[in-house]
């Protein structure tokens, strides 16, 4: 490898990652794997386990994947990308289970369910089945940690509210009264719902400001919010591509419910993007 | 058999109100917040999913008593169960639009999108998990999804309601969304004192 390609690769894998970690944060920009979200950010700890264990799998189906890009037929790589992080998925869970048995009982049945978190069919089908290895184990890197970061400072905010702790050490003074109801379930949908409100505040200060290119830039992605748009979003991205081999019948399907035309912009943006990096 | 039958009443009751998916399991999310916002598609919507997850929940635990208990390979069950259903949802759709138009033209716009859904893989992974039977699956299946299609029209109904309603800059959109949910979620653990 000469010098130059070295360059250009470390470049590359340095702009994926920082990618993932800051411009298109999963959570908070992305609005990708709303379930795992909300579900296990009962604690800082918690959230922080979901997090590294949904990094592994996505960096080691990252890598597989764009291993074996070429390889895989267009048509059934959907189905190829499922078996590859099922594969993975299956075992994280087991090495859990065998070696973090606390971790694995307070999950649970959400370490199976990372098979179906969109971050990553979605990294999959976006980033690694089209760039080379190195980039595409960055990429999944920074996403995970994107994820990582989002889950810890939610289950933060929540145990913090809800019990006065953080990570299982009591923060707040003896005075304070826990605030049970953030550790529930509705709590979890409070939390996000301000962080989310949070985040909307910031764009519009920044499009006031007339930095309007700072607010694109938070804007991009999955046109802003995978929720939005997931009439379509993930759960289309999915699907399309699925269903190559009958476009007409999606054009159809087009027709009756507009909002298919949603994912079509999305994977526009995320090449886009691309072609910026 | 009067206390199978007082069982199943009990698991249905429990699974679509007590323990609501949405609510408080947090399945299902996306298709409850992005589908949400007319009454019409979420009652599409909610009866699709009750349709593939009653299906998909029968399906994959006969598969699980026959196929894996048997070979001893229960491990691979999270890649069976996902195989199995995204393979079901495609044959369902073509089975549908081949032979029964009207249903679905009323369901098939919402059958693909419902693959990704980790209800159905969530509900599947607990039928196992409880070690339910072929029926208790099946009954257990049907009710959660009917938990979802409860969920996801009373926050379609609220919220084609909150369309006219003055709400602060920041909150439009998702962050008013997830209160009402969350106003909700509050309103369901009231069902908790039911069993």
């Amino acid at each position: 490898m000469s010098e130059e390609t070295k360059m250009k690769t470390s470049s590359a894998s340095a702009d994926a990652f920082v990618n993932g970690l800051i411009k298109e944060n999963p959570t908070f920009v992305l609005m990708l794997g709303m379930c795992p979200t909300l579900a296990v950010t009962t604690s800082a700890m918690n959230g922080l386990g979901m997090g590294l264990t949904t990094t592994v799998v996505l960096v080691l189906s990252n890598m597989l994947i764009s291993l074996l890009r070429n390889i895989i037929p267009a048509k059934v790589r959907i189905p190829a990308f499922i078996v590859i992080i099922a594969t993975f998925v299956t075992v994280v869970e087991l090495l859990l289970q065998g070696f973090m048995s606390s971790l694995y009982d307070s999950l649970g049945i959400y370490i199976p369910l990372i098979v179906v978190n969109c971050i990553i069919l979605g990294r999959a089908e976006a980033f690694a089945s089209k760039n080379p290895v190195i980039p595409s184990a960055f990429d999944g890197l920074g996403m995970g940690l994107g994820f990582s970061v989002a889950l810890t400072c939610i289950g933060a905010v929540r145990e913090i509210l809800g019990a006065g702790e953080l990570f299982g050490i009591r923060v707040m003074p003896e005075s304070y009264v826990p605030i049970s109801i953030f550790v529930l379930a509705p709590g979890a949908f409070f939390v996000l719902a301000s962080l989310t409100a949070l985040q909307n505040k910031i764009k519009r200060t920044l499009a006031e400001k007339g930095k309007k290119e700072e607010a694109d830039k938070i804007q991009s992605g999955c046109s802003s919010d995978c929720m939005n748009c997931s009439d379509a979003g993930c759960a289309h991205r999915f699907y399309d591509s699925k269903a190559e081999g009958t476009i007409a019948e999606a054009a159809t399907k087009a027709e009756q419910a507009p909002k298919a035309e949603a994912p079509v912009q999305t994977e526009q943006a995320v090449e886009e993007k691309k072609e910026e990096n | 058999m009067l206390e199978t039958v007082k069982e199943l009443l009990i698991l249905l009751i429990g699974s679509s109100l007590v323990s609501n998916v949405v609510l408080s399991q947090f399945l299902g999310l996306c298709p409850f917040l992005g589908v949400s916002k007319k009454v019409e598609t979420a009652v599409g919507m909610g009866s699709a999913v009750i349709f593939v997850i009653t299906l998909a929940s029968t399906v994959t635990a006969a598969i699980y008593q026959f196929m894996l208990v048997p070979l001893n390979i229960t491990y691979l069950q999270t890649i069976v169960f996902i195989l199995v259903i995204v393979a079901l949802v495609q044959f369902v759709e073509m089975f549908l639009k081949k032979y029964m138009q009207g249903l679905y033209q009323a369901l098939g716009v919402y059958l693909p999108l419902i693959t990704t859904n980790c209800a159905v893989l969530g509900i599947a992974l607990t039928n196992v998990q409880k070690e339910y039977g072929i029926l208790f699956s099946m009954v257990s299946g049907f009710s959660t999804a009917a938990g979802f299609l409860v969920a996801i029209v009373i926050l379609a109904g609220i919220r084609e309601k909150m369309a006219y309603n003055d709400i602060p800059e920041s909150f439009k959109g998702m962050p008013i969304t997830l209160v009402t949910a969350g106003l909700m979620a509050i309103a369901f653990c009231g069902f908790s004192g039911l069993l």
